[in-house]
Protein backbone atom coordinates (compact mmCIF):
# COMPACT_ATOMS: atom_id res chain seq x y z
CA UNK A 1 0.00 0.00 0.00
CA UNK A 2 3.21 2.53 1.21
CA UNK A 3 4.53 2.09 -1.80
CA UNK A 4 1.62 2.12 -4.01
CA UNK A 5 1.18 5.41 -2.64
CA UNK A 6 5.01 6.68 -2.92
CA UNK A 7 4.63 5.53 -6.60
CA UNK A 8 1.89 7.61 -7.39
CA UNK A 9 3.43 10.54 -6.33
CA UNK A 10 6.41 10.01 -7.74
CA UNK A 11 4.27 11.42 -10.88
CA UNK A 12 3.91 15.25 -10.95
CA UNK A 13 0.60 15.10 -13.13
CA UNK A 14 -0.88 12.81 -10.02
CA UNK A 15 0.40 15.27 -7.50
CA UNK A 16 -0.87 17.86 -9.07
CA UNK A 17 -4.15 16.18 -9.58
CA UNK A 18 -4.68 15.47 -5.82
CA UNK A 19 -3.60 18.76 -4.93
CA UNK A 20 -6.61 20.36 -6.82
CA UNK A 21 -8.82 17.41 -6.23
CA UNK A 22 -8.49 17.31 -2.55
CA UNK A 23 -9.16 21.49 -2.41
CA UNK A 24 -11.74 21.12 -4.97
CA UNK A 25 -13.28 18.09 -2.91
CA UNK A 26 -13.27 20.59 0.11
CA UNK A 27 -15.27 23.59 -1.17
CA UNK A 28 -17.59 21.34 -3.01
CA UNK A 29 -18.62 19.79 0.25
CA UNK A 30 -18.84 22.84 2.04
CA UNK A 31 -21.22 24.43 -0.72
CA UNK A 32 -22.99 21.36 -1.17
CA UNK A 33 -24.58 21.22 2.55
CA UNK A 34 -26.36 24.69 2.06
CA UNK A 35 -26.99 24.04 -1.81
CA UNK A 36 -28.71 20.42 -0.73
CA UNK A 37 -30.40 21.59 2.29
CA UNK A 38 -31.92 24.84 -0.25
CA UNK A 39 -33.59 22.53 -2.56
CA UNK A 40 -30.37 23.60 -5.10
CA UNK A 41 -28.70 20.30 -5.96
CA UNK A 42 -29.29 20.99 -9.32
CA UNK A 43 -28.01 24.00 -9.70
CA UNK A 44 -24.30 22.15 -9.31
CA UNK A 45 -25.57 19.61 -11.90
CA UNK A 46 -26.63 22.48 -14.36
CA UNK A 47 -23.13 24.49 -13.94
CA UNK A 48 -21.13 21.87 -14.96
CA UNK A 49 -23.03 21.41 -18.13
CA UNK A 50 -22.66 24.76 -18.81
CA UNK A 51 -19.20 24.69 -18.02
CA UNK A 52 -18.71 22.00 -20.66
CA UNK A 53 -20.04 23.86 -23.59
CA UNK A 54 -17.57 26.73 -21.96
CA UNK A 55 -14.89 24.23 -22.28
CA UNK A 56 -15.32 23.52 -25.52
CA UNK A 57 -15.59 27.33 -26.92
CA UNK A 58 -12.63 28.18 -25.52
CA UNK A 59 -10.65 25.00 -26.52
CA UNK A 60 -12.00 25.66 -30.29
CA UNK A 61 -10.58 29.56 -29.95
CA UNK A 62 -7.39 28.48 -28.57
CA UNK A 63 -8.00 30.39 -24.96
CA UNK A 64 -7.25 29.47 -21.75
CA UNK A 65 -9.50 27.02 -20.41
CA UNK A 66 -10.16 28.17 -16.88
CA UNK A 67 -9.57 31.30 -18.14
CA UNK A 68 -12.80 31.25 -19.89
CA UNK A 69 -15.31 28.85 -18.10
CA UNK A 70 -15.01 30.70 -14.77
CA UNK A 71 -16.53 33.96 -16.03
CA UNK A 72 -18.81 32.21 -17.94
CA UNK A 73 -20.45 29.61 -15.39
CA UNK A 74 -20.49 32.01 -12.53
CA UNK A 75 -22.58 34.61 -14.74
CA UNK A 76 -24.53 31.49 -15.59
CA UNK A 77 -25.02 30.60 -11.44
CA UNK A 78 -26.48 33.90 -11.60
CA UNK A 79 -28.87 33.59 -14.49
CA UNK A 80 -29.78 30.05 -12.99
CA UNK A 81 -30.37 31.49 -9.45
CA UNK A 82 -32.63 34.10 -10.78
CA UNK A 83 -34.75 32.20 -12.54
CA UNK A 84 -35.12 29.75 -10.04
CA UNK A 85 -36.15 32.77 -7.98
CA UNK A 86 -39.06 33.78 -10.56
CA UNK A 87 -42.27 32.51 -10.38
CA UNK A 88 -42.72 31.80 -14.16
CA UNK A 89 -40.64 29.54 -15.14
CA UNK A 90 -39.96 26.67 -12.19
CA UNK A 91 -36.70 26.32 -11.50
CA UNK A 92 -35.84 22.58 -12.22
CA UNK A 93 -37.49 23.50 -15.77
CA UNK A 94 -35.12 25.98 -16.24
CA UNK A 95 -32.06 24.67 -14.95
CA UNK A 96 -32.36 21.67 -17.48
CA UNK A 97 -33.37 23.27 -20.83
CA UNK A 98 -30.04 25.62 -19.74
CA UNK A 99 -27.79 22.60 -19.00
CA UNK A 100 -29.33 20.55 -22.63
CA UNK A 101 -28.59 23.79 -24.28
CA UNK A 102 -25.01 24.19 -23.25
CA UNK A 103 -23.92 21.06 -23.94
CA UNK A 104 -25.46 20.70 -27.26
CA UNK A 105 -23.38 23.68 -27.97
CA UNK A 106 -20.38 22.54 -27.01
CA UNK A 107 -21.27 19.26 -29.03
CA UNK A 108 -21.89 21.41 -32.15
CA UNK A 109 -18.21 23.46 -31.81
CA UNK A 110 -16.24 20.42 -30.77
CA UNK A 111 -17.30 18.38 -34.05
CA UNK A 112 -16.60 21.72 -36.13
CA UNK A 113 -13.54 22.76 -34.82
CA UNK A 114 -11.33 19.17 -34.14
CA UNK A 115 -14.35 16.37 -34.82
CA UNK A 116 -15.79 14.62 -32.12
CA UNK A 117 -13.07 11.81 -30.32
CA UNK A 118 -10.71 12.39 -27.39
CA UNK A 119 -11.62 15.91 -26.33
CA UNK A 120 -15.61 15.18 -25.84
CA UNK A 121 -14.52 11.93 -23.49
CA UNK A 122 -12.08 13.59 -21.71
CA UNK A 123 -15.05 16.80 -20.64
CA UNK A 124 -17.75 14.44 -20.26
CA UNK A 125 -16.26 12.03 -18.44
CA UNK A 126 -12.69 13.93 -16.75
CA UNK A 127 -8.55 13.03 -17.27
CA UNK A 128 -6.51 13.12 -14.35
CA UNK A 129 -4.04 14.84 -16.97
CA UNK A 130 -6.11 17.87 -17.94
CA UNK A 131 -3.95 19.74 -15.39
CA UNK A 132 -1.47 22.15 -16.22
CA UNK A 133 1.50 24.49 -13.96
CA UNK A 134 -0.68 27.34 -14.59
CA UNK A 135 -4.04 25.40 -13.24
CA UNK A 136 -3.06 24.28 -10.01
CA UNK A 137 -1.83 27.39 -9.03
CA UNK A 138 -5.21 29.35 -10.50
CA UNK A 139 -7.32 26.19 -8.41
CA UNK A 140 -5.59 26.55 -5.07
CA UNK A 141 -5.99 30.08 -5.12
CA UNK A 142 -9.64 30.38 -6.00
CA UNK A 143 -10.25 27.16 -3.36
CA UNK A 144 -8.67 29.47 -0.79
CA UNK A 145 -10.62 32.32 -1.06
CA UNK A 146 -13.70 30.08 -1.33
CA UNK A 147 -13.11 28.41 1.85
CA UNK A 148 -11.93 31.57 3.32
CA UNK A 149 -15.19 33.12 2.48
CA UNK A 150 -17.43 30.37 3.32
CA UNK A 151 -15.97 30.35 7.06
CA UNK A 152 -16.45 33.78 7.33
CA UNK A 153 -20.01 33.69 6.11
CA UNK A 154 -20.51 30.66 8.25
CA UNK A 155 -23.47 31.72 10.27
CA UNK A 156 -24.90 33.72 7.80
CA UNK A 157 -24.90 30.68 5.44
CA UNK A 158 -26.66 28.60 8.37
CA UNK A 159 -29.43 31.53 8.76
CA UNK A 160 -29.81 31.87 4.96
CA UNK A 161 -30.56 28.17 4.64
CA UNK A 162 -32.53 27.51 7.54
CA UNK A 163 -34.65 29.76 7.36
CA UNK A 164 -34.51 32.40 4.30
CA UNK A 165 -37.84 34.68 5.57
CA UNK A 166 -36.78 34.97 9.26
CA UNK A 167 -32.78 36.24 7.96
CA UNK A 168 -34.55 38.91 5.67
CA UNK A 169 -36.75 40.04 8.48
CA UNK A 170 -34.03 40.53 10.55
CA UNK A 171 -31.54 42.44 8.31
CA UNK A 172 -29.67 39.90 6.74
CA UNK A 173 -28.88 40.14 2.90
CA UNK A 174 -30.26 36.98 1.84
CA UNK A 175 -29.90 37.87 -1.47
CA UNK A 176 -26.06 38.81 -1.33
CA UNK A 177 -25.98 35.56 0.02
CA UNK A 178 -27.36 33.49 -2.39
CA UNK A 179 -25.42 34.96 -4.60
CA UNK A 180 -22.27 34.53 -2.87
CA UNK A 181 -23.37 30.30 -2.52
CA UNK A 182 -24.04 30.08 -6.01
CA UNK A 183 -20.85 32.20 -7.09
CA UNK A 184 -18.41 30.05 -5.39
CA UNK A 185 -20.16 26.94 -6.54
CA UNK A 186 -19.88 28.24 -9.92
CA UNK A 187 -15.94 28.00 -9.14
CA UNK A 188 -16.01 25.25 -7.57
CA UNK A 189 -17.12 23.42 -10.01
CA UNK A 190 -15.36 24.85 -12.99
CA UNK A 191 -12.23 23.85 -11.15
CA UNK A 192 -13.05 20.07 -10.44
CA UNK A 193 -14.55 18.98 -13.68
CA UNK A 194 -11.68 18.93 -15.98
CA UNK A 195 -10.37 16.19 -13.94
CA UNK A 196 -14.16 14.99 -12.31
CA UNK A 197 -16.27 15.31 -15.68
CA UNK A 198 -18.89 17.32 -16.46
CA UNK A 199 -21.42 14.53 -15.96
CA UNK A 200 -19.92 13.66 -12.97
CA UNK A 201 -18.83 17.00 -11.08
CA UNK A 202 -22.13 17.89 -9.06
CA UNK A 203 -21.50 14.77 -7.39
CA UNK A 204 -19.22 16.02 -5.49
CA UNK A 205 -21.64 18.89 -4.29
CA UNK A 206 -24.23 16.67 -3.61
CA UNK A 207 -22.76 12.96 -2.00
CA UNK A 208 -20.56 14.40 1.13
CA UNK A 209 -23.68 16.63 2.40
CA UNK A 210 -26.11 13.03 1.64
CA UNK A 211 -23.93 10.89 3.55
CA UNK A 212 -23.02 13.50 6.28
CA UNK A 213 -26.98 13.95 6.52
CA UNK A 214 -27.34 10.45 7.28
CA UNK A 215 -25.67 10.14 10.62
CA UNK A 216 -25.09 13.65 11.99
CA UNK A 217 -27.42 15.65 13.91
CA UNK A 218 -26.08 19.39 14.19
CA UNK A 219 -25.15 22.34 11.26
CA UNK A 220 -21.78 22.03 12.14
CA UNK A 221 -20.97 18.60 12.35
CA UNK A 222 -22.98 17.94 9.24
CA UNK A 223 -20.30 20.34 7.43
CA UNK A 224 -17.52 19.21 9.24
CA UNK A 225 -18.29 15.48 8.00
CA UNK A 226 -19.14 16.59 4.31
CA UNK A 227 -15.48 18.25 4.40
CA UNK A 228 -13.79 14.91 6.04
CA UNK A 229 -15.69 12.32 4.10
CA UNK A 230 -15.24 14.11 0.77
CA UNK A 231 -11.60 14.27 0.62
CA UNK A 232 -10.97 10.95 2.00
CA UNK A 233 -13.29 9.86 -0.78
CA UNK A 234 -11.44 11.73 -3.44
CA UNK A 235 -8.27 9.96 -2.35
CA UNK A 236 -9.23 6.52 -1.96
CA UNK A 237 -10.96 7.36 -5.18
CA UNK A 238 -7.64 8.65 -7.24
CA UNK A 239 -5.39 5.57 -5.68
CA UNK A 240 -8.32 2.86 -6.89
CA UNK A 241 -8.43 4.72 -10.08
CA UNK A 242 -4.24 4.45 -10.66
CA UNK A 243 -3.96 0.94 -9.04
CA UNK A 244 -6.93 -0.33 -11.10
CA UNK A 245 -6.34 1.52 -14.33
CA UNK A 246 -9.83 3.35 -14.13
CA UNK A 247 -11.35 6.87 -14.68
CA UNK A 248 -10.69 9.17 -11.96
CA UNK A 249 -13.71 11.03 -12.35
CA UNK A 250 -16.06 7.64 -11.95
CA UNK A 251 -13.87 6.00 -9.19
CA UNK A 252 -14.18 8.80 -6.70
CA UNK A 253 -18.11 9.04 -7.74
CA UNK A 254 -18.14 4.69 -6.65
CA UNK A 255 -16.35 5.17 -4.04
CA UNK A 256 -18.44 7.93 -2.26
CA UNK A 257 -21.81 5.93 -3.43
CA UNK A 258 -20.18 3.11 -1.67
CA UNK A 259 -19.46 5.65 1.95
CA UNK A 260 -23.12 6.98 1.77
CA UNK A 261 -24.82 2.90 2.01
CA UNK A 262 -22.54 2.66 4.73
CA UNK A 263 -23.29 5.97 6.54
CA UNK A 264 -27.26 4.96 5.58
CA UNK A 265 -26.92 1.55 7.27
CA UNK A 266 -25.00 3.68 10.40
CA UNK A 267 -28.07 6.04 10.13
CA UNK A 268 -30.74 3.24 9.91
CA UNK A 269 -28.86 1.62 13.01
CA UNK A 270 -28.81 4.78 14.99
CA UNK A 271 -32.27 5.85 14.40
CA UNK A 272 -33.74 2.34 15.57
CA UNK A 273 -31.07 2.14 19.18
CA UNK B 1 -48.32 55.31 25.15
CA UNK B 2 -45.15 55.18 23.03
CA UNK B 3 -46.12 54.51 19.57
CA UNK B 4 -43.66 51.75 18.07
CA UNK B 5 -45.92 51.38 14.36
CA UNK B 6 -47.72 53.51 12.69
CA UNK B 7 -49.61 53.05 9.76
CA UNK B 8 -51.09 55.83 7.64
CA UNK B 9 -53.84 55.09 4.81
CA UNK B 10 -51.87 52.22 3.88
CA UNK B 11 -52.99 49.84 0.89
CA UNK B 12 -51.36 46.58 0.52
CA UNK B 13 -50.96 44.64 -2.93
CA UNK B 14 -50.17 41.33 -4.26
CA UNK B 15 -49.62 40.51 -7.85
CA UNK B 16 -50.29 44.17 -9.08
CA UNK B 17 -54.22 43.87 -7.00
CA UNK B 18 -54.54 45.69 -4.41
CA UNK B 19 -56.03 43.15 -1.44
CA UNK B 20 -56.57 46.07 1.87
CA UNK B 21 -56.90 49.27 1.74
CA UNK B 22 -57.52 52.24 3.72
CA UNK B 23 -55.62 50.77 7.58
CA UNK B 24 -54.78 53.33 9.83
CA UNK B 25 -53.60 52.14 13.28
CA UNK B 26 -50.73 52.70 15.95
CA UNK B 27 -49.46 49.64 17.34
CA UNK B 28 -48.37 50.74 21.21
CA UNK B 29 -45.49 49.77 23.29
CA UNK B 30 -46.51 46.51 25.61
CA UNK B 31 -49.77 46.64 22.85
CA UNK B 32 -51.08 42.57 21.96
CA UNK B 33 -52.61 42.92 19.13
CA UNK B 34 -54.31 40.15 16.69
CA UNK B 35 -54.62 40.66 13.02
CA UNK B 36 -57.81 38.54 12.17
CA UNK B 37 -59.43 38.07 8.83
CA UNK B 38 -60.68 35.90 5.92
CA UNK B 39 -57.80 33.73 4.08
CA UNK B 40 -56.26 36.46 0.99
CA UNK B 41 -57.31 38.91 3.28
CA UNK B 42 -53.72 40.17 3.10
CA UNK B 43 -52.60 39.84 6.83
CA UNK B 44 -49.13 37.69 5.90
CA UNK B 45 -48.64 40.63 3.28
CA UNK B 46 -49.80 43.56 5.84
CA UNK B 47 -47.06 41.37 8.60
CA UNK B 48 -44.11 41.62 5.39
CA UNK B 49 -44.65 44.90 5.16
CA UNK B 50 -44.64 45.72 9.12
CA UNK B 51 -41.48 43.89 8.70
CA UNK B 52 -40.04 45.91 5.96
CA UNK B 53 -39.98 43.19 3.57
CA UNK B 54 -42.44 44.69 1.27
CA UNK B 55 -43.10 48.38 0.69
CA UNK B 56 -46.93 49.22 0.83
CA UNK B 57 -48.69 50.57 -2.49
CA UNK B 58 -49.80 53.18 -0.93
CA UNK B 59 -49.37 55.19 2.15
CA UNK B 60 -46.78 55.25 4.88
CA UNK B 61 -45.30 52.86 7.75
CA UNK B 62 -43.47 54.24 10.68
CA UNK B 63 -41.03 52.92 13.09
CA UNK B 64 -41.49 54.65 16.19
CA UNK B 65 -37.92 56.42 17.88
CA UNK B 66 -35.91 53.61 19.70
CA UNK B 67 -36.87 50.68 16.88
CA UNK B 68 -34.54 49.90 14.17
CA UNK B 69 -36.51 47.09 11.24
CA UNK B 70 -33.65 44.70 12.60
CA UNK B 71 -34.76 44.77 16.35
CA UNK B 72 -38.06 43.23 15.26
CA UNK B 73 -38.43 39.22 16.51
CA UNK B 74 -40.06 37.05 14.19
CA UNK B 75 -41.98 34.02 14.25
CA UNK B 76 -42.72 32.88 10.37
CA UNK B 77 -44.48 30.09 9.32
CA UNK B 78 -42.76 26.76 8.97
CA UNK B 79 -41.43 25.55 5.83
CA UNK B 80 -40.64 22.05 4.35
CA UNK B 81 -37.23 22.68 4.37
CA UNK B 82 -37.04 23.10 7.88
CA UNK B 83 -39.21 19.75 9.15
CA UNK B 84 -35.65 17.75 8.03
CA UNK B 85 -33.24 19.59 8.50
CA UNK B 86 -30.03 18.90 10.59
CA UNK B 87 -29.22 21.29 13.02
CA UNK B 88 -29.35 21.35 16.76
CA UNK B 89 -31.96 23.72 18.98
CA UNK B 90 -28.57 25.64 20.08
CA UNK B 91 -27.39 26.32 16.85
CA UNK B 92 -31.00 27.64 15.56
CA UNK B 93 -31.82 29.76 18.74
CA UNK B 94 -28.04 31.50 18.37
CA UNK B 95 -28.54 32.55 14.81
CA UNK B 96 -31.49 34.62 16.27
CA UNK B 97 -28.82 37.25 17.20
CA UNK B 98 -27.43 37.21 14.31
CA UNK B 99 -29.58 40.64 13.51
CA UNK B 100 -27.65 42.83 15.55
CA UNK B 101 -24.11 41.57 14.89
CA UNK B 102 -24.03 43.71 11.33
CA UNK B 103 -20.52 42.43 9.51
CA UNK B 104 -18.97 40.92 11.96
CA UNK B 105 -17.86 37.12 11.34
CA UNK B 106 -18.67 34.89 14.60
CA UNK B 107 -20.70 35.08 17.56
CA UNK B 108 -19.69 36.53 20.78
CA UNK B 109 -19.90 34.97 24.08
CA UNK B 110 -22.58 37.60 24.95
CA UNK B 111 -24.45 36.42 22.20
CA UNK B 112 -24.53 32.58 23.40
CA UNK B 113 -25.50 33.77 26.75
CA UNK B 114 -28.08 35.82 25.45
CA UNK B 115 -28.89 32.61 23.30
CA UNK B 116 -29.04 30.00 26.83
CA UNK B 117 -30.98 32.63 28.54
CA UNK B 118 -33.75 33.17 25.98
CA UNK B 119 -33.83 28.85 25.97
CA UNK B 120 -34.42 28.69 29.40
CA UNK B 121 -36.76 31.27 29.66
CA UNK B 122 -39.41 29.12 27.11
CA UNK B 123 -37.91 25.88 29.09
CA UNK B 124 -36.17 24.18 26.72
CA UNK B 125 -32.91 24.27 27.78
CA UNK B 126 -32.69 20.81 28.09
CA UNK B 127 -33.07 20.14 24.14
CA UNK B 128 -30.07 22.40 23.60
CA UNK B 129 -27.85 19.83 22.00
CA UNK B 130 -31.38 17.54 20.32
CA UNK B 131 -31.59 17.54 16.26
CA UNK B 132 -34.48 20.42 15.56
CA UNK B 133 -36.20 17.95 12.93
CA UNK B 134 -36.75 15.12 15.77
CA UNK B 135 -39.13 17.74 18.13
CA UNK B 136 -42.06 17.87 18.09
CA UNK B 137 -44.36 20.72 16.59
CA UNK B 138 -45.04 22.63 19.95
CA UNK B 139 -41.11 22.00 20.60
CA UNK B 140 -40.03 23.41 17.70
CA UNK B 141 -42.55 26.33 18.12
CA UNK B 142 -40.87 27.08 21.15
CA UNK B 143 -37.09 26.58 19.57
CA UNK B 144 -38.22 29.40 16.95
CA UNK B 145 -39.65 31.74 19.54
CA UNK B 146 -36.38 31.47 21.39
CA UNK B 147 -34.52 32.56 18.46
CA UNK B 148 -36.91 35.55 17.89
CA UNK B 149 -36.67 36.53 21.21
CA UNK B 150 -32.86 36.75 20.77
CA UNK B 151 -33.60 39.06 17.70
CA UNK B 152 -35.70 41.69 19.81
CA UNK B 153 -36.42 43.38 23.38
CA UNK B 154 -39.36 44.71 21.69
CA UNK B 155 -41.42 43.44 19.39
CA UNK B 156 -42.21 39.89 18.36
CA UNK B 157 -44.36 39.27 15.24
CA UNK B 158 -46.05 36.11 14.56
CA UNK B 159 -47.42 34.53 12.10
CA UNK B 160 -49.96 31.82 12.64
CA UNK B 161 -48.01 30.24 15.33
CA UNK B 162 -50.64 27.61 16.28
CA UNK B 163 -51.20 26.15 12.86
CA UNK B 164 -50.58 22.67 12.93
CA UNK B 165 -50.68 22.25 16.71
CA UNK B 166 -52.94 20.04 18.94
CA UNK B 167 -55.40 22.11 21.09
CA UNK B 168 -53.64 21.46 24.41
CA UNK B 169 -50.15 22.47 22.80
CA UNK B 170 -51.68 25.46 21.18
CA UNK B 171 -53.18 26.66 24.42
CA UNK B 172 -49.84 26.22 26.01
CA UNK B 173 -48.14 28.20 23.16
CA UNK B 174 -50.53 31.21 23.85
CA UNK B 175 -50.25 31.47 27.55
CA UNK B 176 -46.86 31.30 26.73
CA UNK B 177 -47.05 34.34 24.42
CA UNK B 178 -49.02 36.36 26.71
CA UNK B 179 -46.53 35.41 29.78
CA UNK B 180 -44.01 37.15 26.81
CA UNK B 181 -46.43 40.34 26.78
CA UNK B 182 -46.86 40.73 30.42
CA UNK B 183 -43.73 39.73 31.57
CA UNK B 184 -41.52 40.78 29.48
CA UNK B 185 -42.96 43.73 28.06
CA UNK B 186 -42.55 43.09 24.89
CA UNK B 187 -45.35 44.10 22.12
CA UNK B 188 -47.11 41.21 20.38
CA UNK B 189 -48.44 41.20 16.83
CA UNK B 190 -50.21 37.81 16.08
CA UNK B 191 -51.67 36.74 12.79
CA UNK B 192 -54.20 34.45 14.11
CA UNK B 193 -57.30 31.84 11.99
CA UNK B 194 -58.75 30.94 15.80
CA UNK B 195 -61.03 34.51 16.04
CA UNK B 196 -62.12 33.15 19.92
CA UNK B 197 -58.22 32.68 21.23
CA UNK B 198 -57.58 35.78 19.54
CA UNK B 199 -60.44 37.80 21.55
CA UNK B 200 -59.06 35.66 24.64
CA UNK B 201 -55.48 36.83 24.83
CA UNK B 202 -55.17 39.85 22.75
CA UNK B 203 -55.79 43.48 23.70
CA UNK B 204 -56.04 44.62 20.38
CA UNK B 205 -57.76 43.21 17.43
CA UNK B 206 -57.39 44.41 13.19
CA UNK B 207 -59.91 42.58 11.35
CA UNK B 208 -59.12 42.64 7.58
CA UNK B 209 -61.98 41.84 5.00
CA UNK B 210 -61.98 44.09 1.77
CA UNK B 211 -63.82 46.86 2.73
CA UNK B 212 -64.73 46.07 6.25
CA UNK B 213 -61.21 47.19 8.25
CA UNK B 214 -61.78 47.47 12.15
CA UNK B 215 -59.32 48.43 14.14
CA UNK B 216 -60.15 48.84 17.90
CA UNK B 217 -59.58 47.44 21.50
CA UNK B 218 -60.68 43.67 21.83
CA UNK B 219 -64.20 45.79 24.12
CA UNK B 220 -64.74 47.77 21.06
CA UNK B 221 -64.60 44.55 18.98
CA UNK B 222 -66.99 42.04 20.57
CA UNK B 223 -69.50 45.12 20.94
CA UNK B 224 -68.57 46.09 16.81
CA UNK B 225 -71.13 44.81 14.40
CA UNK B 226 -68.21 42.89 12.45
CA UNK B 227 -66.99 41.47 15.89
CA UNK B 228 -70.68 40.13 17.27
CA UNK B 229 -70.82 38.22 13.06
CA UNK B 230 -67.54 36.89 13.39
CA UNK B 231 -67.46 36.00 17.12
CA UNK B 232 -71.26 35.11 17.15
CA UNK B 233 -71.30 33.18 13.86
CA UNK B 234 -68.36 30.71 15.04
CA UNK B 235 -70.07 29.89 18.34
CA UNK B 236 -72.93 28.03 16.53
CA UNK B 237 -69.77 25.75 14.59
Amino acid sequence: MIDLISELLSYHFIVRAVIVGVLVSLCSALLGVSLVLKRYSMIGDGLSHIGFGALAIAAALNLAPLAVAVPVVVGAAFLLLRMSESRRVSGDAAIALASTSAVAIGVIVISLSSGMGNDVYNYMFGSILAMSRGDVILSVTLSIAVLALFVLSYNKIFAVTFDETFARATGVHTKRYNMLISVLAAITVVLGMRMMGALLISSLIIFPALTSMRVCRTFRGVVICSAIVSVICFLIGIVISYAAALPTGASVVAVNLVVFALFSAVGALLHRA
Amino acid sequence: MIPLITCENVALSYDNKIIAENLNFIINEGDYLCIVGENGSGKSTLMRALLGLKAPSEGTITYGEGLKQTEIGYLPQQTAVQRDFPASVFEVVLSGCLSQRGAKPFYSSDEKKLALENMERLKISDLKKQCYRNLSGGQQQRVLLSRALCATRKMLLLDEPVTGLDPVVSSELYCIVKDINKQFGITIVMISHDIHSAADHADHILHLGGDDVFFGTTEEYKNSEIGKAYLGGHHHD
